[in-house]
């Protein structure tokens, strides 16, 4: 049985009284002990929210209106208020975006992780510092010692996000769900960071959700891939084999997209207009007024994901025929 | 080469940083230290670096946003760091500027036509409101924006409608030179493409310059022409696009493309030492690269490196050890 | 971005916003047509007898059907003086307010724009206004100029004082705001892309960044004509605002108040009751104002 796994969820907020609008809008997700999984997509395409909804953690007014969440077994939209705390944080941790979501800037580090620690374990304070540091020191922040005092405003963007890396870990989780870690990086800073949280999964055989919209950084770091568009996931499957050869017109696009893959001087492949607002999807495939491949069929009716694909005229297929 | 359209010598940018009023010592922040870049007519010169290298300070010193602490600003041979607002105010038509957010870079409260029609009443006070509304519906249909637009605001497009928008409120006056501050790292994947192509196709058909300002090493290899790599307020190189992605000479630009994601992946799999910047406000004496760099020694962490040309080549590179 | 058709729309749709607003245009009306609708004018001499004086409300058996709510030691109808004086302290709540608007508003945007000394100078002037009360500086301004004019004088200029004194004494809360606001507003690329064209700092002050920050002084503006009402009430309570026979709100509840322990409680209730009713419909408005628009309490939605 895998570890996790996510069916037909979806997630909706109010407009008005009555009327509810869909953020996702049926995804389905498995994730194996120690996996990779990269979660693609541009903003407003849900991937946060699937993030949030995994950990029941989407905000009022919205709610998962429909869907199951099992994780080892244990459906988590069953569990009490208490019960999902004793598994959020500890037995799956989050990385945000901004550390300082994690971090209290009024606590210096050392505080606030032995803090989280003694949350979820029983364990003296003295235990509990020395496992900080050692934490600390596995993120390779120099003089680990020291900084356990030092507040998180003294130190860098980088090191902030290393501690934050280091809180996810102090629990020995079985999985990580990184929401953009690194955007708010420099490259190179990002490039330490993404090895990092690369390094400790394998190490530690922690399985990890990566959220972004930076196709590299996910075929740098996972093993599969997830590719949302519009509340739905469009294309899943292994990381190397979309990258090299992409089914999905959409996920298509977006490589051929990059500068990376176009000549030098050459004009790069643009896909036309932008992604609808949720509240305003155009009928059955969301994608079918920017796809160059549309047909009458993608404007009558969605399609489901069928080997790894939603789409009535996937680009491999396409090949073959042709 | 030919004569350069916007050129700087020597251009220092000092931030004094607010201290207590009775406080004797007065901290400064160098933005800028003693910058020389001559850009010529028709290029794509791209400024890279991470957060706090001085590349957005340099476009502002350009444009005449930030008033620099020391050195000269040319434009067409003409020095505009310290020229009256009267003299200036021709050649403010031919500099303009796109910049990063396009969430914050259109007024609010300002519809389509009214931003577009700004800098012609100011700049060309000679145009009749005829003219205008000609101009506007002009650099509207050359952006791929559509005319019905202009009586909408801002908040009612979206992030690459917006960005389409600020490029046409550059445009309107008919500019030789424009700043572009990250104009697409805001934007979304599948936007980016399309508004570097826009940038693309107007060069073309206008005979545009642009100093393009990014992190993205990426977007410099497709689009630029020639780059300059910039590090706590310094150049450390200047090459062509093709020299630097081919044979980069500086370790830092080596660090920058070592650290690009590759789609290939794998060079991710080492794990790598963190490296942090160096307060800015108490640089360190020698290279400011030198905490960081693999090759540095006794007289890189003591004698600042100067920009050179290295010979065989047009590449500039500001490194004791490069050859 | 909040529109004036969205910000409408939600106005009709919240109970408490559309219940003070209506206590409010019913109050502004009464008070704008009080020359129309009263029952008699109580500035007019001829129409007052003093036979009239402390007559209770219509209702009761000593009461006359031309005084509804009764009338005051003057022979004045209590209504009719309600009506009138509505309108007086609202002249003065909207009038010092302008006052105080437009003061702080270009004190604000000079402070926050330029910056430097000058930002520092006029926020310790600032500092040094709010640490005297408006009371304080209204006693005694008003307390000399009482003395030093004749009463007729003093009757005739005693509405432009108010406005004046309370104006001024008020600035600085709307130079705070909107410095506030020029801070935050001042440093996104909007302002750049206006300097970049070469636009002089004050089209660029007063065209693109005021706009912007006119939000929260709408905001407390509604607030802030409360205030300024209560403070020309509690002026007039303690004698120093409008004169007997030009009453306002505050002059009414004071010349009634000494009759209370005699028996005539409606002099003071009535116009008492119209003043808690006028400054709490403002309050609640500003409130939800403040609530609506502030962009903090209204996420995911625009």
């Amino acid at each position: 049985m895998a570890m996790l796994e996510v069916r037909d969820l979806h997630v909706a907020f109010p407009r008005g009284k009555r009327d509810w609008i869909e953020a996702l809008r049926g995804v389905n997700l498995t994730l194996e002990k120690g996996e990779r999984l990269g979660v693609v997509g541009e903003s407003g395409a849900g991937k946060s929210m699937l993030a949030f909804a995994i950990l029941n953690l989407i905000a009022e007014p919205g709610r998962i209106s429909q869907g199951s969440i099992s994780f080892e077994g244990t459906n988590l939209l069953e569990l009490s208020d208490r019960q999902i705390r004793d598994i959020r944080g500890n037995r799956i941790s989050m990385i945000f975006q901004d550390p300082m979501v994690t971090l209290n800037p009024v606590l210096t580090i050392g505080v606030q992780m032995i803090e989280t620690l003694q949350a979820h374990r029983k364990i003296s304070k003295r235990e509990a510092h020395k496992l900080c540091v050692d934490k600390l020191k596995m993120v390779a922040i120099p003089s680990a010692e020291t900084r356990m005092d030092a507040y998180p405003h003294e130190l860098s963007g980088g090191l902030r996000q290393r501690v934050v890396i280091a809180i996810a870990l102090l629990t020995d989780p079985e999985l990580i769900i990184a929401d953009e870690p690194t955007t708010a990086l420099d490259v190179t800073i990002q490039a330490e960071i993404m090895a990092l949280i690369l390094k400790l999964c394998r190490e530690n055989d922690v399985a990890l959700i990566l959220i972004t919209h930076d196709l590299g950084v996910v075929a740098e770091v996972t093993e599969r891939l997830m590719i949302m568009y519009a509340g739905k996931c469009v294309e899943t499957g292994k990381t190397r084999e979309i990258i090299d050869g992409p089914s999905h017109p959409y996920t298509g696009g977006l490589l051929k997209a990059l500068p990376q893959n176009a000549g030098r001087g050459r004009k790069l492949y643009q896909i036309p207009g932008s992604m609808p607002p949720i509240t305003n999807l155009p009928s059955g495939c969301a994608y079918h007024p920017r796809c160059e491949f549309a047909t009458d069929r993608c404007k009558g009716g969605a399609p489901e994901l069928v080997n790894g694909v939603a789409c009535y005229t996937p680009l491999k297929q396409a090949e073959v025929q042709s | 080469m030919s004569k350069p359209i916007v050129e700087t010598k020597g251009l220092q940018v000092h931030f004094p940083l607010p201290t207590h009023f009775l406080s004797r010592e007065k901290p400064v922040l160098h933005a800028l230290n003693s910058v020389d870049v001559s850009i010529q007519p028709g290029e794509s010169f791209c400024v890279v670096g991470e957060s706090g290298c001085g590349k957005t300070t340099l476009g502002r010193a350009i444009i005449g946003l930030q008033t620099p602490t020391s050195g000269e600003v040319y434009f067409q041979d003409q020095r505009i760091d310290q020229m009256d607002e009267a003299t200036r105010k021709p050649i403010r038509r031919d500099m303009q500027m796109v910049f990063q957010n396009p969430y914050a870079s259109l007024n609010p409260r300002r519809n389509v036509f009214e931003t577009l029609a700004e800098p012609i009443r100011h700049l060309m006070p000679e145009k009749s409101e005829a003219e205008v509304k000609a101009q506007v519906d002009a650099v509207l249909s050359a952006t791929g924006c559509d005319l019905s637009w202009q009586r909408r605001l801002p908040h009612e497009f979206s992030g690459g409608q917006r960005q389409r928008i600020a490029i046409a409120r550059a445009l309107v006056t008919n500019p030789a030179f424009i700043v572009a501050d990250e104009p697409i790292s805001a934007l979304d994947v599948s936007i980016q493409a399309q508004i570097l192509n826009l940038l693309t196709d107007l060069q073309a058909e206008r005979g545009l310059t642009y100093l393009f300002i990014t992190h993205d090493l990426s977007v410099v290899e497709h689009f630029g022409t020639r780059v300059a790599v910039m590090y706590l307020g310094s150049v450390m190189e200047l090459a062509t696009a093709e020299d630097l992605f081919a044979n980069p000479k500086h370790p830092y630009t080596r660090l920058l493309l070592e650290a690009i994601p590759k789609l290939e992946g794998g060079s991710f799999d080492k794990p790598r030492t963190p490296g942090e910047l160096p307060d800015p406000v108490n640089p360190p004496p020698g290279c400011p690269f030198a905490p960081r760099c693999p090759m540095a020694d006794a007289q890189c962490r003591s004698e600042r490196p100067a920009l050179r040309q290295l010979p065989q080549s047009v590449t500039q590179v500001a490194c004791h050890h490069a050859e | 971005m909040i529109t004036w058709r969205s910000l409408f729309k939600k106005f009709l749709s919240d109970p408490v916003a559309l219940c003070s607003g209506i206590v409010l245009l019913i109050l502004v009306f009464m008070a704008a047509l009080a020359p129309f609708i009263a029952p008699q004018n109580p500035y007019d001499l001829m129409q007052i007898d003093i036979m009239d004086s402390e007559l209770p409300p219509s209702w009761h058996d000593e009461g006359e059907a031309r005084f509804p709510l009764g009338t005051d030691e003057q022979g004045r109808g209590i209504l009719s003086t309600i009506m009138y004086g509505t309108g007086i302290s609202l002249l003065i709540g909207i009038g010092a307010v302008i006052v105080q608007a437009i003061l702080g508003v270009t004190l604000g945007l000079i402070a926050g724009y330029k910056g430097g000394w000058i930002d520092a100078f006029l926020m310790r002037l600032a500092d040094i206004q709010m640490s005297l009360s408006t009371l304080m500086i209204a006693i005694i301004v008003l307390a000399i100029f009482s003395a030093t004019f004749d009463a007729n004088v003093y009757a005739d200029y005693a509405i432009f004082m108010l406005i004046l004194i309370i104006g001024i004494a008020e600035w600085p809360k709307y130079a705070r705001t909107v410095r506030s606001s020029v801070l935050g507003e001042k440093n996104k690329e909007y302002v750049d892309a206006a300097r970049v064209i070469g636009l002089p700092a004050r089209k660029v002050m007063w065209k693109h960044i005021l706009p912007n920050t006119l939000t929260p002084v709408l905001v407390i503006s509604t607030i802030q004509v409360a205030e300024a009402i209560m403070t020309e009430a509690a002026l007039s309570f303690l004698g120093l605002g409008m004169p007997v026979d030009k009453p306002s709100l505050g002059s009414l509840i004071r010349s009634g108040y000494e009759l209370i322990f005699s028996g005539s409680w409606w002099i003071t209730f009535y116009p008492a009751m119209v003043l808690i009713a006028l400054i709490l419909a403002l309050n609640l408005l500003g409130d939800w104002m403040r609530d609506v628009l502030n962009p903090k309490l209204r996420r995911g939605e625009d």
